[in-house]
């Protein structure tokens, strides 16, 4: 389990299916979390595998993915409701959640990404 | 078949409105979308639409008439003690503006996506002025752009081409050539890897970074530590000397700014050090909004309520005040017990706590394309999609008005339609 920074935002392949969101496509593009190549091997993971990232506010299940331009200790995973079940809900005094600069953890896990019907119905009462 | 090719056609995806997009129709339908990217493509061309008005019974939605789902959106909110109305974003300012009618004949909470993107900004700018210009102008004459917090490589992919970076301007024919990027970042982001000098600062530092420049540019910078935020002192002065030595400067600020420790305060430090830049040179700022016309729905809350977002008309008058009744103050308080969202997806958009409580409650969605909104909604009303199946008005992110167009013609009902129809359902309930 390694300390890490999150944040959230937009990338090319969230906004193409922005209106297509129940798509296959939609999450492959945002139920994946991106770390450097030595972050990637000291949690002893590679690209495709599935990662737990854990913050006060939730835990998540999505894939790990490649990216060099994030430094050491900073991940990201583009906004939408697999970013959503682990960002700050504090609301700053201004109404806006904190979706950047999220403390979390994350670690490499066997357990599968939640499709999104089923993440979304984990909010509705049993 | 006849094929068409309609010209002009104004991108209804980002807050850019590209107006230069070439849309082909072949026997009433869109075969093929030319100059815009990818987002703008895929929105125009379109993907599986919300076949019919939906209404959820014992757990599953079932297909209804519009009539039936007007009627039981009509009851759900003139039933309502406290009322959300959110979204408000992706449609045209006519639909805003009887979204407001709406709000105020039930005493709603009506917000829009600016609360989770540049409410902060607003903030920022109703505490310190709000520097300004059109992209026309960023286009013709700035020679120092600055990306700070975001990355329009991937959320506004033409507008580095069409205004801002390799555009070529009145007094910038040579485009890129004439130009200086800066990207600020936390990460080195697609836009990083093509601007001129990358600044990379540690998450949660932008304030100091701001704070550290204004210190330099009052000619202080005996007092800036070595590093700030990450960067060397060296560097930022380099940056003020680039600053002031500019003809016109502009600084784009992104959800870097807004949804990172400082929230509204960085944004007010960077309209200072913009102010103060303009005792050397010409310096601006400019938000880079998200959805095509959340501008829009700013402006038109503003000049029927006075505020831009997070309006309360529970007390029967406008009430504004963002951190207790923005949608996702109320939606995490517990507070609202019916919500209708309109041409935003809270459902993608908002924390898991607060859909949480969206699962509780009555939820209305109105929109064109089914998405984790509809998971959770109670009524769903598929409408047309404005800027391809309906004209009307939207607010570029420099706060230019532009008429989107009609393309082609649709069954669905127009989203200013359907909330017509609701409201007056609701005042006939109401009486
Ligand atoms: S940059 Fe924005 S407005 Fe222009 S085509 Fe792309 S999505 Fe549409």
């Amino acid at each position: 389990m390694r300390k890490v920074i999150l944040i959230t935002g937009r990338t090319i392949d969230q906004g193409k299916n922005l209106e297509n969101k129940m798509s296959d496509e939609y999450l492959d593009a945002v139920a994946r979390c991106e770390m450097n190549e030595s972050l990637l091997s000291e949690i002893g993971a590679t690209e495709g595998d599935t990662v737990r990232v854990k913050t006060e506010f939730g835990d998540v299940v999505v894939r790990a993915a490649k990216d060099d331009g994030l430094p050491d200790g900073l991940v990201f995973i583009p906004m939408g409701p697999w970013a959503n079940a682990v960002v700050d809900t504090d609301t700053g005094g201004v109404g806006t959640p904190g979706f950047k600069g999220v403390e979390a953890t994350v670690e490499r896990t066997d357990a599968p990404v939640l499709p999104l019907k089923e993440l979304i119905a984990s909010y509705k009462e049993a | 078949m006849a094929t068409e090719t309609v010209t002009d056609v104004i991108c209804p995806l980002c807050g850019s409105l590209c107006d230069d997009i070439e849309v082909i129709v072949e026997a009433g339908r869109i075969t093929n979308v030319k100059k815009a990217c990818p987002l703008g493509k895929s929105k125009i061309m379109g993907h599986g639409r919300i076949r019919a008005p939906m209404v959820r019974e014992g757990g599953e939605l079932r297909e209804v008439s519009y009539d039936v789902a007007i009627e039981r959106s009509a009851e759900i909110l003139s039933d309502a003690k406290r009322p959300l109305l959110y979204g408000w974003s992706s449609l045209i300012c006519e639909a805003q503006r009887k979204g407001v009618e709406l709000a105020e004949e039930i005493g709603a909470l009506i917000d829009n996506t600016a609360s989770v993107c540049h409410g902060p900004t607003v903030i920022g700018v109703q505490g310190k002025g709000s520097p300004g210009c059109t992209l026309g102008e960023v286009k013709n004459r700035a020679d120092l752009v600055v990306f700070w917090g975001c990355n329009p490589a991937e959320a506004h992919p033409r507008h580095r081409a069409r205004y801002s970076h390799a555009a070529k301007g009145f007094f910038r024919p040579g485009g890129k050539k004439d130009r200086k990027v800066y990207v600020v970042d936390v990460r080195e982001t697609k836009t990083a890897k093509v601007a001129d000098e990358f600044i990379r600062v540690e998450p949660g530092y932008d304030y100091m970074v701001f704070s550290a420049l204004r210190t330099i540019l009052a000619g202080h910078e005996d007092v800036v530590p070595d590093t700030v935020g990450g960067v060397e002192k060296s560097k930022l002065i380099e940056m003020v000397d680039a600053m002031k030595s500019c003809e016109f400067g502009i600084i784009f600020g992104g959800m870097g700014l807004t949804h990172s420790r400082g929230r509204y305060k960085n944004l007010e430090n960077v309209i200072s050090l913009v102010d103060e830049l303009n005792a050397h040179t010409k310096f601006t700022l400019m938000p880079m909004r998200g959805h095509y016309n959340v501008t829009g729905s700013g402006h038109t809350f503003a000049w029927l309520t006075g505020y831009p977002f997070a309006v309360d008309f529970s007390r029967g008058y406008a009430w504004y005040n963002p951190g207790e009744t923005a949608a996702n103050d109320v939606l995490l308080r517990g507070e609202v017990d019916a919500m209708m969202a309109i041409a935003a997806d809270p459902g993608a958009h908002f924390p898991g706590e607060s859909l949480r409580h969206m699962a509780k409650i009555p939820l209305i969605q109105i929109d064109p394309y089914p998405n984790p909104t509809t998971e959770l909604a109670d009524v769903v009303i598929p409408s047309a999609i404005s800027g391809v199946e309906v004209a009307g008005t939207a607010y570029r992110m420099d706060g230019v008005p532009i008429r989107t167009r009609k393309i082609v013609d649709t069954d669905y009902l127009s989203d200013e339609e359907i909330l017509e129809r609701i409201l007056t359902r609701v005042r006939e309930l109401r009486r």
